[in-house]
């Protein structure tokens, strides 16, 4: 779908494919990488400044797209606790043989539990498989925005974005 | 007083706090018991770059702009509404609903921001019904929770960040209702809320809040290509809430008492005083900056505020005119950079149009 950004509320694969910083199948095969899910010139760069490896870059004007270059990004997920955005995951292809790692950003409570099984959820919210929790991260670049870790089923490895948000007082 | 800055939001502290470290003596008057504008309700982080303070929280902001406004030793007075202004900028200010003042400045910088505007639908008078910013205040300042299931009519950052918003606090958000055929906030914001399962619906509108006491239901009818409701494409969502977030209106009723010239621009919220790039009005030393000078966001009213504070120092002797256009320009190069982009740049074409007015007025 074309516009599906500016219709349904989230980006089709094919308008992120048309953006500079969405990897392409073969980015994946060497480990973690950021994915930056930004398709829109809106002015921000915190993800170029927030990155120790120079992988991202905007430059001027700033309301340019950014675009990583994946020989740089180690997926350390800095940018990803630094977009304001919260528009920035890492994903790991090659996490086990049929399971993929996406660390996402997350600003709901409760927070889940490293082990907890979780609903892996897609673009518009719909649940798509489980997920497993390994790791739930927060710290000072992440002001607040948390990073959890989930272990899912390769099979969906490009749909899967988030997690369905707990039930408060569950 | 040398300097009164009236309103003490984002765009009045920034005017404030640059006056101030120019050495000008500065009072800031605003109506509310706590100072910080809307800021201390924005929960989320700012866009832009290192310059604009991107990735730090509002409340974070509001807090950084209080501590400098207290270093600076600037007077502050909080329940104190200006009434009026007359051409000779006397002041007339009622203190905590007792006192009338009156308070001659050297120079003025108002920052009174801008006000929520309302859309009338069957049952809008319903308890349940209010405007998005006021669900805002109740959940990040209150902590309140207006109601469990809500829908949001308005598509823009402010109803898609209220929105995502009201999910942390706990509500669920049936639906954001949008009368454009696309939506109108930034892609980030809706994609954000989007995947947490919230449905948008372009070409929509509410028709109907239906309940005895308070809303326990909402109507939303489709809009055909000339916005007029298609009959029979109605449907009912189950909500308690109905949250507006339908524009804002510059609050620019003390620019018109001072005597200042006006010009009409829809796209930055209707009739705005006009003034030149240094955001003097009309009335020589009366400044505007933030949303009375054409509602854009908070990254761009601090900015906007910081240049009325410069050349408010300028005016009152503290810049010669190298000083000021030195300093007026780094603030243009932080403002023209938030105005670019496919967002950006219709503001910064109706930003010229107001300065290109106030040239005119010259000429």
């Amino acid at each position: 779908m074309k516009n599906c950004l500016k219709k349904i509320g989230c980006p089709s694969i094919e308008e992120l494919k048309n953006s500079p910083a969405f990897p392409k199948k073969e980015d994946y095969l060497k480990g973690p990488i950021a994915v930056i899910e930004c398709v829109e010139e809106i002015p921000c760069n915190p993800c170029e400044t927030s990155c120790a490896k120079g992988a991202i870059s905007v430059g001027k004007p700033i309301t340019n797209l950014p675009y990583i270059d994946f020989e740089k990004c180690s997926g350390c997920g800095i940018c990803v606790a630094a977009c304001p955005g919260l528009a920035i995951y890492v994903k790991d292809y090659c996490y086990s043989e049929d399971e993929a790692l996406i660390t996402f950003p997350y600003e709901y409570l409760p927070l889940p539990k490293v082990g907890d099984t979780v609903a892996a959820a897609g673009r518009n919210g719909q649940e798509i498989c489980q997920g497993k929790i390994v790791k739930v991260f927060q710290s000072k670049v992440g002001n607040k925005t948390v990073l959890i870790s989930m272990v899912y089923s390769k099979q969906f490895f490009d749909e899967v974005v988030t997690m369905k948000r707990l039930k408060m007082n569950a | 007083m040398p300097l009164v800055v009236i309103g003490a939001g984002p765009a009045g502290l920034s005017a404030a706090i640059e006056a101030a470290k120019a050495g000008v003596k500065v009072l800031v008057i605003d109506e509310n018991s706590k100072p910080g504008g809307q800021l201390f309700k924005q929960i989320h982080k700012f866009f832009g770059s290192k310059e604009h303070k991107a990735g730090t929280r509002g409340f974070d902001i509001g807090t950084l702009l209080l501590e400098e406004t207290k270093r600076l030793g600037i007077e502050v007075w909080l329940n104190a509404e200006v009434c009026g202004i007359d051409k000779n900028k006397n002041i007339w200010i009622v203190r905590s609903g007792k006192e009338s003042v009156n308070i001659e400045a050297g120079a003025i910088v108002l920052a009174s921001g801008a006000t929520e505007n309302a859309i009338s639908f069957d049952g809008w008078t319903l308890p349940g019904v209010m405007s998005a910013g006021a669900a805002q205040t109740m959940i990040n300042v209150h902590r309140v929770l207006p109601g469990k299931k809500i829908v949001m009519l308005g598509s823009g950052n402010v109803g898609v960040i209220v929105s995502y918003q009201l999910l942390q606090a706990g509500a669920e958000v049936m639906a954001i209702v949008e009368a454009a055929p696309a939506l109108g906030g930034y892609g980030v914001h809706t994609a954000k809320v989007c995947r947490a399962g919230v449905p948008f619906y372009t070409s929509h509108t509410i028709s109907r809040a239906i309940g005895k006491s308070s809303v326990e239901a909402v109507e939303t009818v489709q809009l055909d290509k000339t916005w007029k409701p298609v009959p029979g494409t109605e449907k009912l969502l189950d909500a308690d809430t109905i949250c507006l977030a339908t524009g804002l209106t510059p609050l620019v009723e003390l620019a018109w008492t001072a005597g200042c010239k006006f010009c009409y621009i829809p796209e930055l919220g209707g009739h705005i005083p006009i003034h030149d790039a240094y955001m003097e009005t009309t009335i020589e030393k009366v400044f505007v900056a933030g949303d009375i000078s054409g509602v854009e966001e908070a990254s761009t009213a601090m900015e906007e505020g910081q240049l009325a504070g410069i050349n408010a120092a300028a005016a009152l002797g503290y810049y010669d005119k190298e000083g000021k256009d030195r300093l007026s320009e780094v603030v243009w190069d932080k403002l023209d950079s938030l105005r670019c982009g496919a967002f950006g740049e219709k503001r910064k074409l109706a930003k010229e149009r107001i300065i290109a007015a106030a040239k005119e007025l010259v000429v």
